[in-house]
C-alpha cells in the first residue's frame, strides 16, 4: 500500500510538471521537516567558481518540493530495492551485504568522500567499484553494471546513509594525479559543437538553454531520480549523456577518465551536503 | 515511374548540399575582425528559409541560447548569448556570415559552436567527424534571415 501511494504521489506530482516555472533560488531545503540541507556553500580559496550552488535550487518550485520529503521522493522506490538487495544472500560464498556490514547505517561518512584513491590498484574507488568488490570478490557473486537499476539501487541506499554530511573529497596526495586529469578534461572543448563542461556550468549557470536552467553540474546529488527517464542515475551515465548532446564520443561508464572527472566535479562541491537520493529534471 | 521520379527528386536533395562552388569549410578566410566578405555559395541567402533552419533543433537551434520575438511562436528561448532582436541592425552581412561560421573568430573563447567548420572539439562522434552544422547554402540562408531582424 505504501508505494502504491508512493507510485500515485510521482504520478500526480508529474503532471503538476507541465510548465516551466523559474526556480526558487532561493529556497532553503529542509528534508523531512528536521533534515537541514547546505544547497549554499562558500567556494574555497582556489575555486573557480564564487559560491556553490546546489543543483536543486535551479529547479522548479515542484521539483525542489519532491525532495523534502521522503515520502514524495520518487527515489524511496529504488531505496526499498537497495533495502531488499542489501539483504538478498546472492554468489557462491553464500553471502548478502549484510552478513558482513549487519546494518547500512555503518556506511554513514562513505558516500561524502568518494572518489578517493586505492594504493592497491592505483586507480580511484568509486561507490561502485566498491560495492563489485565486494560481490566478486567476497560474496562469489556477477558483478553489477554501472548504472542499471540493481547498482543504482544499492548506491543510493549506501549514498542515503551519508545525507547532510558535508562533500570532502580529497584532492592532494595520491589522488592529486587523478584530480589534475579530471580537471584537464572539465575544461577540455568536445564534440562537433565543440563545448567543455565549463562553458555551460562555470560559465552559464543561472541560464536558460532553451527551457532547461543550467546549472553548475553538482554532483552531491546523485544518484539522482530523473523525472525525465524516471529512475536513478549514475554519475557516470549523467556525463555521458552531457558529452553526447555536445556530439562527442563519450568515455565508458567506469574508464580512469570518468572516476578522475567524477572525483574533480565532486571537488568542486567540497562543502555542500550530500543530498542523494536527490530528485532533477 | 513514380519512383523513378522520386530518386531523381532525392538525388537532386542530396546533391544541393555539396554544389561544387561551394567554399569548403577549410577554405573560408577570415577578416581580421572576424568577418566573411563574400557568400559561401554565390547563392543569395532565402531569410525564410533561414528562420526554418535557425529554430530548427537539429540544425541552427539558435533559439536554445538567443531570445528572438520574431519566433515567438516557438516556446523557451535561451539567454546564454545576447539577443537576436535587433541584430540585423547592429552587424553586417560579413559580421553575422562570420560569427555564424565560426564565431571564434570573432569573440575568442565563445562557447558559441562553429556551424561551418569541421575542426571542432576532439572525440567528435564518428558520424560527425568531418561534417559541418550547417551547410554553406543553410549558413547563407541564416544571414539573410538575421539581417531582416532590424532595430524596432
Amino acid at each position: 500500500m505504501k508505494k502504491f501511494t508512493r507510485t500515485l504521489t510521482c504520478i500526480l506530482a508529474l503532471s503538476t510538471i507541465t510548465t516551466v516555472a523559474i526556480a526558487d533560488e532561493d529556497a532553503e531545503l529542509v528534508i523531512n521537516g528536521d533534515l537541514n540541507i547546505s544547497t549554499k556553500a562558500a567556494a574555497p580559496a582556489d575555486s573557480a567558481l564564487d559560491e556553490l550552488i546546489s543543483g536543486w535550487r535551479f529547479r522548479t518550485n515542484e521539483t525542489q518540493a519532491l525532495q523534502m520529503d521522503d515520502f514524495d521522493n520518487p527515489s524511496f522506490i529504488f531505496i526499498e530495492q537497495g533495502e531488499d538487495l542489501y539483504a538478498k544472500v546472492d554468489g557462491s560464498e553464500g553471502k548478502s551485504c549484510a552478513s558482513c556490514h549487519e546494518d547500512v547505517a555503518s556506511f554513514e561518512g562513505l558516500k561524502s568522500t568518494l572518489p578517493r584513491h586505492n594504493a592497491t590498484t592505483g586507480k580511484l574507488d568509486t561507490m561502485e567499484t566498491l560495492v563489485n568488490d565486494c560481490r566478486t570478490e567476497r560474496m562469489g557473486a556477477e558483478p553489477w553494471k554501472w548504472s542499471k537499476g540493481k547498482m543504482t539501487a544499492m548506491t543510493s541506499l549506501i549514498s542515503l546513509q551519508s545525507r547532510g554530511m558535508p562533500i570532502n573529497v580529497k584532492t592532494d596526495g595520491e589522488a592529486a594525479g587523478a584530480y589534475d586529469l579530471g580537471k584537464e578534461l572539465y575544461y577540455t572543448r568536445v564534440g562537433q559543437l565543440d563545448m567543455s563542461c565549463a562553458n555551460c556550468h562555470e560559465d552559464n549557470y543561472g541560464n536558460m538553454i532553451r527551457a532547461d536552467h543550467l546549472s553548475q553540474g553538482q554532483i552531491n546529488g546523485f544518484p539522482t531520480y530523473r523525472l525525465k527517464n524516471a529512475k536513478m542515475n549514475s554519475i557516470h551515465a549523467r556525463f555521458k549523456g552531457c558529452m553526447k548532446n555536445i556530439r562527442a564520443t563519450p568515455f565508458k561508464e567506469g574508464s580512469d577518465e570518468f572516476r578522475a572527472l567524477e572525483l574533480y566535479v565532486a571537488s568542486r562541491g567540497n562543502g555542500l551536503s550530500v543530498e542523494s537520493p536527490s530528485v532533477r529534471n | 515511374m513514380l519512383l523513378r521520379s522520386l530518386i531523381a527528386v532525392s538525388a537532386t536533395l542530396i546533391s544541393t548540399s555539396v554544389i561544387a562552388g561551394d567554399i569548403s569549410p577549410t577554405d573560408v578566410s577570415f577578416g581580421e575582425y572576424g568577418g566573411i566578405s563574400g557568400s559561401l555559395t554565390g547563392v543569395a541567402g532565402d531569410p525564410v528559409a533561414g528562420k526554418k533552419v535557425s529554430t530548427n533543433r537539429k540544425l541552427g537551434n539558435c533559439l536554445a541560447c538567443h531570445v528572438n520575438d520574431d519566433a515567438s511562436a516557438q516556446s523557451f528561448h535561451g539567454e546564454v548569448g545576447p539577443e537576436l532582436n535587433g541584430a540585423g541592425s547592429r552587424w553586417s552581412e560579413e559580421e553575422l556570415r562570420g560569427i555564424v561560421v565560426n564565431s571564434k573568430n570573432t569573440f575568442e573563447g565563445t562557447i558559441m559552436p562553429a556551424f561551418y567548420s569541421t575542426q571542432n572539439g576532439v572525440r567528435t562522434l564518428k558520424k560527425f567527424v568531418g561534417k559541418t552544422i550547417l551547410s554553406a547554402q543553410q549558413v547563407e540562408d541564416v544571414v539573410a534571415y538575421i539581417l531582416t531582424l532590424k532595430e524596432e
